[in-house]
């Protein structure tokens, strides 16, 4: 993506319930607690019947027209009573909710930002929360304050943030060290300032959806106390009614039906919404990868240069496609990927490219990030990523079109025909093995040796890619070896099953200089030794100059230019590669000594 | 002689380690260097040098164990919080990752706004500065009401640089400010570090593993390896004519784009590379 690319038009920041109403789940699930709330608001003017009035002659009826859900043991209407239940219920789980939600948000900011002795009473005092058996201290706290919900509620509280505080914590130690967090300090921001400006919005989303399942579960427990009358049996609410059609359940069985529905609707409404409001965080994020991507392919699908207002040309290509293909060992032609992208329509991200690597050649892909280089290697291994289509063209390996290849094929090839080296090598050893396991275990596979077989050829491929102790490495776990290390033993995991062509993507560029030049020795003479194909996708074009003897430049998923690296390095045609060869810094001379200048003037 | 506007003698930082009676690990030791007003400091190293942690140290983002950093003339190793905040106008911070730099829900105008409106610049002043600073760095005018995801590497590492420059800086700490960027981009971001500091007068410590862009913009540079400057001396001499073996292997080592000149400078890097011992890595 280059630097002077026009933003893309406004699609996102809509409120979050905005979002959530747009989804039709998050539609019924506000409308249902809008509806439960306005019915215990207006309970009376719905219902026609005080909860408490009593009807002497109409004990245990069934539902009528004048008792829509029938009558109770007492001869109160249920409709009644379970509308006006509604309120005190909701508001006896919000207080819970609200407290652990205080509390846990509180501490656990305060615990994540700052650090030192908060954390550790912090995570303790959590832990013990956590350990307590939350029914028991709820007994404990009705014999000592009596039978006041609220207050058991806030005692439901105190005991439920400790997962609150959990959850605050952690997403606060996801940032608190993020760059912007420290630009903030460096602006010297006051703590409250960056705690409520930019620590507290990550931690909004996972407290909201944990918020919500707390809400269905105090209600839950909330009932289950009264239920199990440990409430004030006289104030109405869900548990009371319930209480009231379990002494029933024989008798009148509907009398248990309404208050079980109501509780259980309500709670799985809450945990549904919980659910939503996170699926619609994640859709933001999706959103902007989406976003990103038709950047990427919509600079891709511009027919012109937007820096030169060249005609993205191909002539040069042209006269290498036309060589015989028995020294190649991999050969694309016209190969073309497209994404889908807004409004059905595929964006190209790699536009009719040909390419030819011939056997015992390094041949170097260069472009900019975004130029489809990636694309282009990730097709020849076919492992696009989701959403990715080779859309024509044809892939040649050896002579075989491996876009025609059943998986099983594509399956033997990778290994033992072509090798892949990633750039990021640290996250390509999997930490929770031993670099050996990870080299044995693919030889055993596509090559069919025995352990010990595999295990000495082990040995061996550690030594030839320069690694003095093999044996302690290969005992080794990941985190335990160096970056460029590890890159040494993803190359011998490479070569293992005796490729003829290496694709290295950008191997270098999360290493150090020094290492990068390790390393690149270790290619050259991996390749005289093997006689292996190279194709490097690099953006250094220092890298090329060392390495490659052939060279292909890239850029909005076409192929510009195509040369020996000698002739392209020293006359480059197309006015792309001419402008990447201007961006080198190599020839810039060092900067003047330092000379003193008055400007200090118009500064302030 | 021109009094330097920031001066460091003989930095430590030492961390202790992590977990149960780990050792502490001292990242930067005895480092001495200063930085004059509107001059350019490069400290170019390899990852795990420690360059990153002077920086971090005279931001006050990392402790300084023993040594001092003065900034005109005021001792600021231990600077406490009403002091900092006073030097919050003075000295500010670029950083490598454009990425994570900008926080990913503010809209630019809130992140551009913050820091001059907690400096108590009225809010009308403020909008109008930083539709300037919109300019200085190039963006379009219609960036300010846009989240940092609409906007590529090079565009937030530029809303970046007009955060830093939003309060008037006099010195900015760029630590790894274009390493993230295209080629094509860095050569611009790196021609509006130079425009910006030939308007302005700002300082800048620029702090890079890239030997090439420390060199374009540096008047004087310092090699770090292992917490300590091993070299220091003006641009052209260090860059182009070092003394020390590790600068000069440093050097050797990163590649060329000619592959004639490549070719000569990786025989120049073998021999070097046989004459010195191998370092465990």
């Amino acid at each position: 993506m280059t630097d002077r690319m026009p933003p893309v038009p406004d699609t996102r920041r809509r409120s979050l319930l905005a979002r959530v109403l747009r989804n039709p789940l998050g539609a019924i699930c506000v409308g249902y607690l809008v509806l439960i709330v306005l019915a215990g608001v207006m309970a009376s003017s719905i219902s026609g019947h005080h909860p408490n009035e009593i009807f002497p002659r109409e004990i245990r009826l069934g539902p009528s027209a004048a008792h829509w859900m029938g009558t109770d043991s007492s001869g109160r209407d249920i409709f009644s009573r379970l509308l006006h239940g509604t309120l005190p219920t909701l508001r006896d789980a919000s207080i819970a909710v609200i407290v652990a939600s205080l509390l846990g948000t509180l501490f656990g900011l305060a615990a994540g930002y700052f650090g030192k002795w908060l954390e550790t009473i912090g995570t303790r005092v959590a832990d013990l929360l956590m350990a307590l058996p939350g029914l028991v201290v709820l007994l404990a706290v009705r014999t000592v304050v009596g039978p006041s919900m609220p207050l058991m509620m806030v005692a439901l509280g105190i005991v439920m943030s400790g997962g609150f505080f959990r959850v605050v914590y952690a997403a606060v130690l996801g940032v608190r060290n993020e760059l912007f967090v420290d630009a903030a300090r460096v602006f010297r921001l006051s703590d409250t300032r960056i705690i409520l400006r930019h620590i507290l919005p990550t931690v909004r989303g996972p407290a909201v959806i944990l918020a919500a399942n707390l809400m269905a579960i105090s209600i839950a427990i909330q009932a289950g106390l009264v239920f199990l009358g440990l409430g004030d049996l006289f104030a109405p609410g869900w548990g009371n009614l319930l209480n009231g059609g379990f002494a029933n359940i024989y008798t009148v069985p509907l009398e248990l039906l309404w208050p079980s529905v109501a509780i259980g609707l309500t709670c799985v409404v809450f945990f549904l919404s919980g659910n939503v409001v996170r699926d619609e965080f994640a859709r933001i994020g999706i959103s902007a990868a989406a976003v990103a991507l038709e950047q990427g392919a919509a600079e891709v699908s511009a027919p012109v240069d937007d820096n030169t207002g060249a005609p993205r040309g191909r002539a040069p290509v042209a006269a290498h496609v036309a060589l015989t293909d028995n020294q190649a060992v991999l050969a694309v032609r016209g190969l073309v990927v497209g994404y889908p992208g807004a409004g059905g329509q595929v964006n190209r991200v790699v536009d009719a490219v040909d390419l030819q690597v011939d056997r015992g050649e390094i041949h170097g892909l260069i472009g900019e990030s975004g130029s489809g280089k990636s694309q282009v290697v990730l097709s020849i291994i076919r492992l696009l990523p989701a959403g990715g289509r080779i859309l024509a063209g044809s892939v040649f390996l050896g002579g075989r079109d491996v876009l025609r290849l059943k998986e099983r094929e594509m399956d033997r090839l990778r290994g033992r025909y072509v090798a892949y080296i990633p750039q990021e090598p640290m996250s390509n050893l999997d930490p929770v093995f031993t670099v050996g396991s990870q080299l044995v275990e693919p030889m055993r596979i596509q090559l069919g040796l025995g352990r010990r077989a595999a295990r000495n050829r082990a040995m061996e491929l550690l030594e030839q890619v320069g690694i003095e102790d093999p044996k302690r490495v290969f005992h080794s776990y990941p985190h335990q070896i160096s970056g460029g290390m590890a890159q040494r033993i993803l190359i011998a995991g490479a070569i293992s099953c005796g490729p003829s062509l290496l694709i290295a993507d950008e191997p270098t560029t999360a290493l150090d200089v020094t290492i990068q030049a390790e390393i690149l020795e270790l290619l050259r003479e991996l390749r005289r030794q093997l006689d292996l194909a190279v194709l490097l996708v690099t953006h250094n074009l220092g890298v090329v100059a060392d390495i490659c003897d052939r060279v292909s430049v890239m850029r909005s998923g076409g192929i510009v230019e195509t040369g020996s690296v000698a002739e392209v390095f020293a006359d480059p045609q197309h006015p792309c590669t001419r402008a990447l060869f201007a961006a080198t810094l190599d020839d810039v001379p060092a900067r003047a000594p330092y000379a003193r200048r008055i400007i200090e003037a118009n500064h302030g | 002689m021109v009094e330097p506007l920031l001066s460091i003698d003989r930095l430590t930082v030492t961390y202790p380690g992590r977990g149960f009676r780990a050792k502490p690990v001292t990242a930067v030791r005895d480092v001495s260097l200063d930085v004059r007003p509107g001059e350019t400091v490069g400290l170019v190293g390899e990852s795990g040098s420690g360059k990153s942690t002077i920086g971090r140290a005279i931001l006050g983002l990392a402790p300084v164990t023993s040594g001092t950093i003065s900034y005109a003339g005021h001792d600021i190793s231990h600077a406490r919080r009403s002091e900092w905040r006073k030097l919050a106008g003075d000295l500010q911070v670029v950083f490598q990752d454009p990425y994570s730099s900008l926080n990913p829900a503010l809209t630019i105008e809130t992140i551009l706004m913050e820091p001059v409106t907690a400096g108590g610049v009225p809010k009308h002043e403020a909008a109008q500065r930083i539709r300037g600073l919109l300019d200085a760095v190039r963006l379009p005018k219609d960036s300010l009401d846009r989240l940092p995801r609409e906007f590529s590497g090079g565009q937030r590492q530029r809303i970046a640089i007009a955060r830093a420059l939003s309060v008037r800086p006099r010195l900015i700490i760029c630590d790894e400010p274009v390493s993230a960027l295209d080629l094509s981009t860095q050569a611009r971001v790196l021609t509006l570090f130079r425009e910006i500091q030939e308007t302005t007068g700002v300082a800048y410590l620029f702090i890079s593993h890239d030997i090439s862009v420390v060199r374009s913009l540096s008047h004087r540079v310092g090699v770090v390896n292992r917490g300590r400057i091993v070299e220091w001396g003006e641009c052209a001499q260090v860059t182009e004519r070092p003394e020390h073996p590790y600068t000069q292997r440093l050097l050797l080592a990163a590649p060329v784009a000619d592959p004639v000149r490549q070719a000569r400078r990786r025989d120049r890097w073998l021999a070097a590379r046989t004459n010195t011992i191998p370092q465990p890595r």
